[in-house]
């Protein structure tokens, strides 16, 4: 029976939950108030700091990830990293399509019901 | 025989005991989100590639969303997924009552976000701020604002029908709850539905600040 106790469920604080729904709020509260600062370039970057911090908090103790076997860490990572490969590679093209060929502005959907005026 | 009769009927034959049961089947669920991360990422790829071309009709564009309803509604899943974590503790010290309750709790929450939800989309409805070739509103005059409109609803759509689904899914554990099939012993797809919910308020935790908080 020593096998079964390691499938008993690994029970966290109640403080915590309630920690770290806390800390979501206040994180949520602090990305509005940012985003009505206008910092240029930077204002995404500080969006996307926080909403990384707040994912990562319902990964780790929401999700169970820290507490869970190592395994699912590994396989949530390797999503992420595929999607980091997948928008950064394409980002290559995205930003230099017209640097040969130079491209115009033009609507790209000439049948929207915007362009019949 | 005596090992046949240890085996309690929520442990499935092919596995050697609960461990690797559980181990097993969350291994599973996490390949499934996997997947789904690369579903909502061919999205956030269709929304990073036309931001990064159209960066001044983002901008002007996504001044037409409504940043009280949405905040509102990052607090509402938040708070759901808090329920839903509070439901896998409950079950865990085999308190039934209380695990139905926070379950209870998810659903209402998830369709307080599917309300806001209709009251933004009937909004943009009745506006004509509709994706691609149905777009008629003229308040915008940045070029190709239709694509802004394309990239909400394809997104904020995929993810509501998550919504959609997770609230089916938590309804059919709370149904198993109330028939006594889970224990502190065997809780796993009430757990599994957790890690499901959990990653649709990821998901939303992205797209709120990409297109309600673009600056």
């Amino acid at each position: 029976m020593e096998q079964h106790n390691t499938a008993t469920p690994h029970v966290l604080p109640l403080s915590l939950y309630f920690t770290v729904a806390g800390t979501l709020f206040v994180l949520t509260g602090i990305t509005v108030a940012v985003s009505f600062v206008h910092f240029g370039e930077f204002n995404i970057i500080v969006a996307m700091l926080i909403a990384t911090i707040k994912a990562s908090l319902v990964a780790l103790y929401f999700m169970h990830l820290k507490y869970d076997n190592k395994l699912f860490m590994a396989v949530f990572l390797s999503s992420l990293i595929f999607l980091g490969l997948f928008l950064t590679l394409t980002m290559t093209d995205t930003m230099h399509r017209g640097d040969i060929d130079p491209i115009k502005e033009h609507p790209i959907k000439k049948e929207a019901i915007i362009y019949d005026k | 025989m005596e090992q046949a009769e240890k085996h309690p009927s929520y442990l499935q034959h092919h596995f050697a005991d609960m461990a690797q049961q559980t181990d097993a089947a969350k291994l599973g669920m996490w390949v499934f989100l996997v997947t789904e991360v690369l579903l909502f990422g061919g999205l956030f790829g269709f929304y990073t590639f036309f931001r990064a071309w159209y960066p001044e009709m983002f901008m002007e564009a996504h001044k037409y969303l409504d940043v009280t309803m949405g905040t509102t509604n990052t607090f509402v899943l938040i708070t759901s997924s808090l329920t839903m974590a509070l439901a896998i503790r409950a079950m865990q010290l085999g308190k039934k009552k209380q695990t139905i309750a926070y379950l209870a709790g998810t659903l209402f929450f998830a369709a307080v976000f599917l309300v806001i939800k209709y009251f933004e989309y009937s909004h943009k409805f009745h506006m004509g701020m509709l994706p691609g070739k149905f777009y008629t509103f003229e308040g915008i005059q940045a070029a190709n604002p239709h694509i802004f409109f394309s990239v909400y609803f394809t997104m904020t759509g995929l993810h509501g029908i998550h919504v959609i689904i997770g609230m089916i899914i938590i309804t059919w554990v709370m149904i198993r709850t109330m028939r006594d099939e889970f224990s502190p012993e065997y809780y796993n797809p009430i757990e599994l539905t957790g890690l499901y919910w959990h990653l649709v308020d990821l998901i939303w935790i992205f797209l709120f600040p990409l297109l309600y908080l673009i600056g």
